[in-house]
């Protein structure tokens, strides 16, 4: 008890230390990469074996998205041979693909189910936001597919990025509701910002442009809502998540957890704030033993404790990239380069990291 | 009724002023009308018609387009599909499946004799199918190959060849349009070489009027055969002239009407090309129907963007302009409308209409006499 209330102490004394980062590029130097957060807790996590069953001749590719709906089935949205979003039970068992050869399907990014059940696909290869109800069926829309009239040569490097519109995204990456039902966007690769819409999709306001001071994004690449209708925002290249409420006016920086791939918020009375400082694609070795892990933190940022770490064997994690945390003590990940959809169990039991058996 | 009186009077003094009221006509809207079998989606309902059994064939963008690699050249197919539906929206079948000219829908429209003609913006064709799905007649010709990566858009002056479609690429989109040498910019060739046409209508002769579209900009008129008659129109504001010609009717006289979008005004002309007038009052007419029967109405729709949420409405109208109502508004939900582009009113008191952002197709039904309007 003693020790947690010091790491409390410390955590806290970080908070209040806390520096804007600069943009620099995290790959650049691999120590850079390392989370700020010293002698954080472990939280012992046990690998559920065979989750996902893929029947024969099925496979991911990057399963970039995943998320799980009331009654536990859970959605992968993959960037295979086509972008697919699938539907397994809660066993593990194949059950469907939604939205076969849609659209509004290029590259997938994430996928995320609402309280009601719907599934909201984001493409950023459409710039599109896709909502799907529990039945499979196209609800609603946000942002367009650009249209083709053949293959356009991309822009070359340091095109200035054209400016944002309220009903169309550049590259997307993540989606999140509020407990009215409005909808916040993170967008994204291109754009720089945080878009707003009521729950029939009119625009409502956006916030955000490219740079690293309050309120600029440099990737913002995940985002979550509290019960309270605060957004949590991964401005993943920042190194920092940045806390909104509902009407996006900036309250809180947490910069101590390295860079948010994903951020999850459990349901429930006691919420908790999970973020991912996945491990770079392809990084090398330096790089891997400084990243990887995931943060359980309270939603004021104070860091609970962490577990998982950088690798390719069943239960370590290669560049983690969405999370589901409808459970509080169950995470399901979806990994980049592992082609894998994992799920583990945390033990509520901490283990100082001096205390860990190494 | 001093309104009523208001209104006639400002149409006696011609229909080119904007109308100073214009009644809302209720309408309502049938929920989830079409029925897609299962693992089968639509994607942008850019086309929406029905035959003479109320059938309702759906011209949509969807899938994916592909390019064939591995040969010296690039081959594009692929990325929109024709399906049909019973009057209920029941799935009856899908016509044409990976047709050599489906490439980036645009309209689809059914003739007097149940003929089902679409209109491709990717392959720069018209396909004219008879009411059994076959393909009867085709005008205009896909390109062999794709440029990687493609041309940037023709400037307007460039003297560009006229000869061998542009195809998905081949023009960059060519918003410029094909330069003919000594011709008007958006003139086009003298024959069925189309760039990114855009719409098909037909006289009582059976003369085929095809709207041209993006790249060119002007009316094609074709005899029933298919054998090229005349083409009228170039890029630019002036009576005669057009600024993205998108979508065309004619009525039970041969009048043809454009509505020349970029504009906004819908251009009437006789069945010769001859200009007789302009309507400047209902926005920009991104799609317009012409009901049948003895008592035609003209609909046109002020589509709103496919980035923003403003306008939407669609007006009916009489043929002389007179506008009689309008219903709808931009937006995601029933009885909105995202980006209308195409308008079927073989029922003038039940509309189709086919959106390109919401990927979806409405019926509404008109109840014009409840707001004192026909």
């Amino acid at each position: 008890m003693r020790l947690c209330c010091r790491f409390c102490f410390a955590v806290l004394m970080l908070l209040l230390f806390v520096q804007p980062q600069f943009a620099q590029g995290p790959s650049a130097n691999p120590a850079m990469l390392k989370a700020k957060a010293q002698n954080v807790p472990e939280i012992p996590a046990e690998l559920v074996p065979n989750f996902l069953k893929l029947p024969p001749n099925l496979y991911f590719g990057e399963s970039i998205g995943v998320a799980t709906n009331s009654k536990g089935h859970v959605f992968v949205y993959d960037r295979g041979h086509e972008t697919r979003l699938f539907e397994f039970d809660q066993t593990g068992k194949f059950l469907r693909f939604i939205g076969d050869g849609l659209y509004g399907f290029a590259f997938a990014h994430v996928v995320r189910v609402d309280p009601q059940d719907n599934i909201w696909a984001i493409d950023e290869g459409t710039n599109m936001v896709i909502k799907f109800n529990p039945e499979g069926q196209v609800l609603m829309l946000l942002g367009r597919r650009p249209e083709s009239h053949g293959l356009e040569a991309s822009p070359p490097p340091g095109t200035p990025v054209p400016e944002a519109r309220p009903y169309v995204f550049n590259r997307p990456t993540d989606v999140a509701w509020d407990a009215a039902g409005n909808i916040y966007v993170s967008d994204g690769y291109g754009n720089s910002r945080v878009v707003k819409y009521d729950k029939n999709g009119r625009f409502i306001k956006s916030v955000g442009t490219r740079g690293n001071q309050p309120y600029q994004f440099n990737t913002p690449h995940s985002i979550a809502s509290d019960a309270k209708g605060n957004i949590y925002v991964a401005d993943r290249g920042n190194r920092r998540i940045q806390v909104f409420d509902s009407d996006l006016v900036l309250r809180a920086i947490y910069d101590q957890v390295g860079a948010p791939w994903a951020v999850c918020i459990t349901p429930g009375p006691h919420q908790y704030l999970y973020s991912s400082n996945s491990n770079p694609n392809n990084s090398g070795p330096e790089a891997s033993a400084v990243t990887g892990e995931i943060y359980k933190m309270e939603l004021d940022g104070t860091i609970v404790g962490k577990f998982g770490k950088a690798g390719k064997l069943p239960g370590e994690l290669s560049t983690v990239h969405e999370m589901d945390c409808r459970n509080d003590n169950e995470i399901t990940v979806a990994e980049i380069t592992g082609w894998r959809v994992q799920r583990f169990k945390l033990s509520l039991r901490m283990q100082t990291s001096s205390a860990r058996q190494e | 009724m001093a309104k009523l009186f208001l209104i006639a009077a400002l149409f006696c003094t011609g229909s080119l002023f904007a109308q100073l009221y214009v009644p809302e006509i209720p309408f309502d809207s049938t929920p989830n009308l079409l029925k897609m079998p299962e693992h089968l989606y639509l994607g942008e309902a850019v086309g929406v018609a029905t035959n003479s059994k109320g059938n309702i064939f759906v011209y949509t963008r969807t899938g994916t387009s592909y390019v064939t690699f591995g040969t010296s050249r690039a081959f594009a197919n692929g990325g929109a599909r024709l399906f049909e539906f019973d009057p209920s929206g029941k799935f009856v079948r899908e016509i044409g499946q990976n047709l050599y000219g489906f490439v980036f829908a645009h309209t689809v429209r059914v003739d007097p004799q149940d003929n089902i003609w679409v209109v491709d913006e990717g392959s720069n064709m018209i396909i004219k199918f008879n009411p059994e799905g076959r393909v009867v007649m085709t005008m205009g010709r896909k390109a062999e190959e794709m440029r990687i990566p493609a041309a940037p858009a023709p400037m307007p002056e460039a003297p560009a060849a006229a000869a061998g479609g542009r195809g998905p690429g081949g023009g960059g989109g060519g918003r410029g349009g094909v330069a003919v040498p000594g011709a008007p910019v958006g003139a086009g060739a003298q024959t069925d070489v189309f760039n990114r046409p855009t719409d098909v209508a037909w006289d009582a002769a059976g003369n085929i009027f095809v709207s041209d579209g993006y790249g060119n900009s002007r009316v094609a008129k074709f005899d029933k055969n298919g054998v090229f008659i005349k083409s009228w129109g170039s890029r630019g504001t002036e009576p005669g002239q057009f600024n993205t010609p998108h979508t065309i009717a004619t009525d039970a006289q041969g009048n043809v009407y454009v509505g020349d979008r970029g504009n906004r005004r819908i251009q009437v002309f006789d069945n010769g090309g001859e200009f007789k007038k302009a309507y400047l009052n209902v926005g920009a007419p991104w799609a317009v129907c012409i009901s049948p029967g003895p008592h035609q109405y003209l609909f046109s729709s002020n589509s709103n963007g496919t980035s923003d949420m403003e306008n939407g409405e669609i007006y009916k109208m009489e043929l002389d302009g007179k506008i009689l109502g309008k219903f709808g508004t931009a937006g995601k939900l029933l009885k909105e409308f995202g980006s209308v582009h195409e308008i079927d009113c073989r029922n003038p008191n039940e509309i189709l209409v086919g959106e390109i952002t919401n990927w979806r197709v409405q019926k509404l039904t008109l109840h014009p006499s409840a707001s004192g309007t026909r």
